[in-house]
């Protein structure tokens, strides 16, 4: 880029008028559609019927809330790991591919990622009811003899919300791995260092931005997961998301429902807040950092 | 291939295995005779896309869903490259607090988004209209968006600018003439992302609609949860295609993207 200079001064900087015309129209839909009917929302929760916190109490005291708060974190978190597991290899071999495999390989990844999710909801339903492809092959097979209860349990929800979020940690662990120089991997093996040593000494944490990153947009994704846990999941043993939903739309306990979103609200927002250095947005798309 | 690099072979097709299988399975269930959603298909029959298109609720909802969509795609497109070309051109401080309040859609989880709009829009009497799906969907795909349009920006040299506007065009025919055309194939793949992103929408639809302004993935969710009947295998093909479709269209456009920034390189 050139010296600042004489073309700089009136060419490149923009004035503060016209930066804000250009980002107003952003600014007005985010503080429209998201600033103020949050805060909206999270204002009944101490605000309703007086200034209170007696929601956030409830949410806290009765132990059915804890229960479900704390099964949510358990599945967010197992579904966190089991992403973990089955992404990591594949970033590690699409970043190792050239040619017609990694074309192949990117294909095959955001296919489902810009797929429908009730489509891959509905598709798992199917798979595992009673007398579902599952079931059959477990019959088959001689495993069981009696179709299995697989469906509206937790480990259906596990299963398919892993398979529909673990696109999104692939590809920020894609991206940290494609940005270092392959030089460094010859470095380490010339100092003697086997395939195994060198992916754990230098690729690994030189990748950990990009799997820390992945982790946590999973992590936190799978914490407030709607669709997949209220199509899949048991009645009686529901996350908080489907708890919002009941008490807003069933009980019209607006307040308490408001409440649960804060406390939903305010754990992404510590987690993201602690991890900040490492959740970069551009990143998470698998773009160069 | 030695015995390691074998191993991750196997492992990473036993993965695509797990995420394709699902997909692939639910496909051929379209065709079937069987009013029961089993596997391996029986016969071979339309009638289950004939149930899909004729259908008024399914043909109005799908109508709806692309207005939406279409609507949405536009209004991101547009919003996203005014704040984007702003941000890569220095908005300093309001730059930090752009890039703070994208992420803010990203993070807070969609149901509590959801339920605020569901509040909100009720005493505003936006809800179950198209502009407030509009406005909802815009935000939760502007990120995307952004991203895309400010990955294009990012390699255009602001000397080409300069050198327009020293020649007296103001900076918006500079950025209409010299930037914009640079650009474009990016400003409309991010229009294509924020498409399909609306027209898949689950959990705001869940809350916004009411009995007769659903939208598709609403629709979907409704027939899901009460019997799981075989026009959603049908409905499955139709939007596996068009995931296809927009891929290959954004992979179209990626490499016109780069032809065009090689272009302006050698000249």
């Amino acid at each position: 880029m050139s010296a600042p200079g004489f073309f700089e001064a009136d060419g490149r900087t923009m004035s503060r008028g016209t930066v804000l015309m250009l980002m107003g129209p952003f600014f007005a839909l985010v503080i429209f559609v998201f600033l103020y009917p949050l805060g909206n929302l999270l204002s009944i929760s101490v605000l309703e019927p007086q200034p209170t916190l007696e929601h956030y109490q409830r949410v806290v005291e009765n132990p059915v809330y804890g229960r479900v708060l704390f099964r949510t974190l358990q599945i967010a978190l197992l579904v966190g790991v089991l992403s973990l597991a089955l992404s990591l290899p594949v970033a590690v071999l699409m970043a190792n591919s050239r040619g017609p495999k990694a074309v192949f390989l990117t294909a095959c990844i955001l296919l489902p990622f810009w797929s429908s999710v009730l489509v891959r909801t509905a598709a798992w339903a199917i798979l595992l009811q009673r007398n579902g492809i599952i079931n059959q092959s477990l019959q088959f097979v001689g495993i069981t003899d009696e179709p299995m209860t697989l469906l509206y349990t937790q480990g259906a929800v596990v299963i398919a919300m892993t398979h529909v979020l673990m696109p999104f940690m692939v590809l920020p662990i894609y991206g940290a791995l494609r940005n270092i120089p392959a030089d460094y991997g010859r470095a380490a093996a010339i100092c003697g260092a086997g395939p195994l040593r060198s992916f754990w000494e230098v690729t690994l944490p030189l990748a950990m931005p990009g799997i820390l990153g992945g982790f946590i947009l999973v992590f936190l994704t799978a914490l407030g997961y709607f669709i997949t846990p209220a199509l899949l999941g048991s009645p009686q043993e529901i996350m908080i998301a489907t708890l919002i939903s009941q008490q807003m739309r069933e009980n019209l306990d607006w307040p308490f429902a408001a409440a649960l979103v804060g406390v939903l609200t305010l754990i992404v927002t510590v987690i993201t807040l602690a991890f900040s250095k490492v959740f970069r947005f551009d990143r998470m798309m698998g773009g160069r950092a | 291939m030695n015995p390691r690099s074998l191993l991750l072979n196997a492992y990473v097709y036993a993965v695509l295995v797990f995420i394709l299988l699902p997909i692939l399975v639910i496909l051929p269930m379209s065709i079937s005779e069987s009013n029961y959603l089993t596997f391996p298909p029986e016969g071979f029959t339309l009638s289950w896309f004939q149930a899909y298109f004729g259908d008024e609720r399914w043909m109005e909802a799908t109508w709806f869903s692309v207005r939406i969509a279409v609507l949405t795609a536009i209004a991101t497109a547009v919003i996203g490259t005014m704040a984007t070309y702003a941000l890569v051109r220095g908005a300093g401080s309001m730059g930090t607090l752009f890039q703070a309040l994208l992420i803010g859609p990203i993070v807070v989880p969609h149901i509590a988004l959801a339920v605020a709009l569901y509040l909100f829009f009720q005493s505003t009497g936006l809800s179950g209209t198209t502009l407030g799906y509009v406005m909802a969907h815009s935000l939760i795909a502007m990120p995307f968006t952004v991203f895309t349009v400010a990955a294009a920006l990012s390699s255009v040299d602001p000397a080409l600018e300069d050198a327009a506007m020293s020649c007296g065009a103001s900076r918006f025919t500079a950025f209409r003439l010299i930037t914009l055309p640079m650009i474009m194939p990016n400003v409309v793949s991010g229009g294509l992302f924020a498409f399909i992103i609306s027209f898949d929408e689950p959990v705001i639809a869940f809350f916004l609609a009411g009995i007769r302004d659903k939208t598709l993935p609403r629709m979907m969710f409704d027939d899901i949860e009460q019997n799981l009947t075989p026009v959603i295998p049908a409905i499955a093909v139709l939007l596996t295609l068009l995931s296809i479709a927009v891929l290959i269209g954004a992979g179209l456009l990626k490499r016109m993207a780069d032809r065009r920034a090689a272009g302006v390189q050698e000249s």
